[in-house]
């Protein structure tokens, strides 16, 4: 009696519970169908992006973070573009330009008949109060401006003197001294032209209701969640964009993220483990992308404090490290074994520099040379967050760790929240820290001067290196505007940084991503941000 | 019962208060600056020290946390340093999010544990109750993390009966009037909305309700069979009553009460604790909101937001300590 209770109390729960996840079933297979339907019959075509985090504005000039200029290259556009997957200088809202025999003055011929999403006129007028608007900020509004021009306006180290509209579609900007990377520098998302009558409604309120000339307009943000962005209709470049609407939707955990591009809610996904790139490749209904390195991953050797004062010892560790075993491992072979502190897709790559060998042997003879023949101690600071140039820095550090064993070294490896962990390492707090770096446009001066320099100690250079010959060759190279001569100044630095050693350079990885196999025109861009006017469903 | 009511809100300004503090102090112990954060990592020193005085970040630290309690009882929440928007802004559709998941997984946790409790004590030692309670026992051990992803495995990549991630099919959004997407899309009169919200409630709720469903499993399992051995059901039984009805009837109503404690704790717990079913889901609830603050080191909305989950902790208990009242009159509140 009390048996057969049970029985059918149990039966009934499972009926209960069945049914209800049939008719779940049954209804996601006709969503799935219309889906199909709506992209065969092309009526509106939707891109969905799944990608880690949210945007923090939708203004590109007040950030300086990744995911805001992911969502914003493909609202606005800038005076000079990157190439389509390298950071040479193409033509954007600027059609033409030329530049003075000094070097000081740059003048644009801008495209004519453009407009602002709200209808307004992009002219001449329109640039200069752009830039207007940020030379009067400071640093807290437009950070990135200060970094890449100088300062702002009234500050001595300010590098543009002027913009004025010479006539309705000319502008010139002058600057005080040259400076080499300067048309890179306005290629970059954050220098991109607001409307002048959008952006004087309130700084605040403009990031959160963007208006550019780009082949998409801004329609929804749902914080943490999706930001939804529609075709532009009035796009002045024909035919494009080709997709109806763009959802950008922020999945953190990098496997939920794969599983929803692998039953279709999402269309495009970056952030792909290089662990998941085969299995990615191994599916017909979907594609890999790589896109094109950018980056180094690098362990950093704190130059003050001892034994890394000695060039000797930081050699050994060079020599200590065995690169190739943690490419093969941790990046599954999608990354270049790095030799000096930038890619070598970077004009003014040194080729001619020897990388540091796997060589246990010649490492103890330098410890030995340098008297520490016993070996040391030391900590090991191992990033806690899997960033593209470094996807699983506790493992790596293991790798790292059993390298300094096997010349004695003895490296304890710690590890801190990020926050913590960057503000330590700033403080030169770290014997041996793990850190990265992703290029923002592409110039050798953003990698080497902005990581090695002594005027960069305690923001960017965590190693605390300062060199004298580099610092002379750094300056110089900033307001060299011959190219060739520039690429030298680069090399001779690189000789140094080679020989000096602050740094071990592991790895210029390939970031991946995966996309639906009926995903077309994608072409994932070095810095990150990728423009997405060309992107269609077969 | 309302000078209850009054008394128990009283005291709640220095549970409140006291909290605030301890936060406050230990967001500024751990190292790390909001002004180095925002300026990003090629700030010059000089633009991190002018802006930590234009957040007021370089004052002495009784002025900075005064000057907060301040903005509290005028209802100033602050404002966010990353976002600049008022924290009392942004703060509600993250909170709305987790609430609906929240009581989504609580309304599960409860139908089942309770459920499941009653009958191993019913049919104690039997084959159900053995396998619920090693269920429970694998339920309160069981990784979320693990959980959730393979519940997405299994049911949104094999099976595709369900959503992997999300609040709602992004192709076709609800348009927002409270944030809680099910009151919303029955506002909308979107019926295939609501249906859709629904399933995409389905995994993270059984993923966040599967330890609050363990320990209410087991508490009300321990709870009933205490009452089910007391005189007034053995003569419950005498007089020939159904044994369901001496079960669910006069049985579960003594054994509920220590049930609605942890039902009341566990859900406030959910509220901040959702975490990690939140990341693994990509919900934008308050608990990714909050942890994303403390990376960026935007200490208003740390300190705001850890408030008003604290408030909302503090007001669940307060409900159910009335709710003993009126499950069992014999409880007097004075």
């Amino acid at each position: 009696m009390r048996k057969g209770k049970l029985w059918s109390l149990a039966l009934v729960m499972l009926l209960v519970l069945s049914t209800a996840l049939a008719a779940c079933g049954s209804d996601d297979k006709e969503q799935g169908a219309e889906k199909d339907g709506e992209k065969a019959s092309g009526k509106e075509k939707t891109l969905v992006f799944g990608r880690g985090g949210d945007s923090t504005s939708l203004d590109p000039s007040r950030v300086t973070e990744g995911e805001t200029f992911k969502v914003t290259v493909n609202l606005f556009e800038t005076l000079v573009n990157f190439g389509e997957q390298d950071t040479t200088v193409q033509k954007g809202l600027a059609k033409e330009w030329k530049t003075s025999e000094d070097g000081l003055t740059y003048t644009f011929k801008l495209e004519e008949g453009v407009k602002f999403h709200d209808g307004t006129d992009f002219n001449a007028d329109a640039v200069v109060a752009n830039f207007a608007r940020w030379a009067s900020g400071d640093a807290e509004k437009f950070p990135y401006y200060s970094s890449m021009f100088g300062g702002f306006e009234g500050e001595e180290e300010a590098v543009i003197e002027s913009v004025i509209a010479e006539d309705e579609y000319t502008v010139a900007i002058t600057l005080k001294r040259p400076q080499a990377p300067f048309l890179k520098n306005l290629a970059m998302s954050m220098f991109a032209i607001s409307s002048p009558e959008a952006f004087a409604k309130g700084d605040d309120e403009y990031e959160r209701n963007p208006v550019g000339t780009g082949p998409f307009k801004f329609v929804e943000w749902k914080a943490n969640d999706s930001i939804t962005i529609e075709k532009n209709a009035d796009y002045w470049k024909e035919g494009l964009p080709k997709l109806d609407k763009v959802i950008f939707r922020s999945i953190p955990d990098n496997a939920a993220r794969l599983n929803a591009l692998t039953i279709g809610e999402i269309d495009l996904a970056d952030g792909i483990n290089p662990a998941d790139g085969a299995k990615i490749e191994g599916d017909s209904n979907l594609q890999l992308f790589e896109r094109p390195s950018m980056n180094v991953g690098y362990l950093g050797l704190t130059v003050t404090r001892p034994p890394f004062d000695k060039k000797e010892v930081r050699q050994a560790m060079n020599y200590a490290i065995d690169k190739k075993t943690i490419i093969d491992s941790f990046f599954e072979g999608r990354a270049e074994s790095a030799k000096n502190p930038m890619p070598s897709s970077i004009s003014g790559y040194n080729d001619e520099i020897e990388e540091y060998a796997y060589d246990p042997e010649k490492a103890k003879e330098l410890l030995k040379a340098a008297g520490l023949e016993d070996g040391f101690e030391m900590e090991l600071w191992a990033m806690p967050v899997p960033r593209p140039y470094m996807p699983d820095g506790t493992k790596v550090a293991e790798v790292i760790q059993s390298n300094l064993a096997d010349v004695g070294i003895k490296a304890k490896i710690v590890s801190y929240e990020w926050a913590t962990y960057l503000d330590k390492a700033s403080k030169g707090e770290a014997d041996a820290f793990m850190l990265g770096w992703t290029g923002d446009n592409g110039d050798a001066d953003n990698f080497l001067y902005v990581l090695l320099d002594e005027d960069n100690i305690a923001s960017n250079n965590y190693t605390y290196f300062k060199n004298d010959e580099t610092h002379k060759l750094f300056l110089e190279a900033q307001t060299e505007v011959d190219e060739d001569k520039r690429n030298e100044l680069y090399m001779k630095a690189q000789e140094i940084l080679h020989e000096e050693a602050p740094w071990v350079p592991l790895a210029h990885s390939t970031p991946l991503l995966g996309g639906a196999a009926d995903l077309t025109g994608f072409v994932p861009h070095p810095t990150g941000s990728d423009l997405l006017s060309n992107v269609d469903f077969k | 019962m309302l000078s209850y009511i009054g008394k128990r809100l009283f005291q709640l300004i220095p549970v409140l208060l006291g909290m605030t503090f301890v936060v406050f102090m230990m967001i500024r112990a751990i190292p790390g600056n909001p002004a180095q954060v925002i300026l990003g990592q090629q700030a010059t020193p000089e633009a991190v020290a002018a802006l930590n005085a234009k957040l007021g970040l370089d004052q002495p630290w009784y002025i900075q946390f005064f000057s907060y309690l301040k903005g509290l009882f005028t209802g100033d929440l602050g404002e966010s340093m990353r976002t600049r928007l008022p924290v009392a802004d942004e703060i509600w559709p993250y909170l709305a999010a987790t609430l609906e998941l929240a009581l989504f997984a609580m309304i599960i946790a409860v139908i089942i544990g309770i459920n499941a409790g009653i009958i191993s004590a019913w049919f104690q030692n039997s084959w159900f109750d053995y396998t619920a309670m090693i269920l429970a026992l694998v339920g309160v051990s069981m990784p979320i993390f693990w959980l959730g992803l393979l519940g997405q495995w299994a049911f949104a990549i094999e099976l595709q009966w369900l959503p992997t991630t999300g609040r709602e099919q992004v192709r076709d959004p609800v348009s927002a009037i409270t944030n809680l997407y099910m009151i919303d899309a029955m506002l909308n009169g979107r019926f295939d909305q609501l249906w859709e919200v629904f399933k995409h409630l389905i995994l993270p709720g059984l993923a966040l309700a599967t330890i609050p469903m363990a320990i209410i499993a087991r508490m009300t399992r321990s709870s009933m069979l205490e009452v089910m051995r007391s005189d007034y059901i053995r003569t419950a039984r005498a007089k020939g009553q159904k044994m369901f009805w001496v079960v669910y009837k006069h049985a579960l109503k003594n054994a509920i009460i220590p049930v609605l404690t942890i039902v009341g704790l566990q859900m406030g717990m959910l509220l901040g604790g959702a975490i990690l079913t939140e990341t693994i889901f990509a919900w934008p609830g308050i608990g990714r909101y909050i942890y994303d603050a403390i990376n960026y080191r935007d200490y208003p909305v740390i300190q705001s937001g850890i408030l008003i989950v604290a408030f909302f902790f503090v007001m669940i208990n307060l409900i159910v300590d009335l709710l003993y009242g009126v499950i069992d009159p014999r409880i007097k509140y004075d």
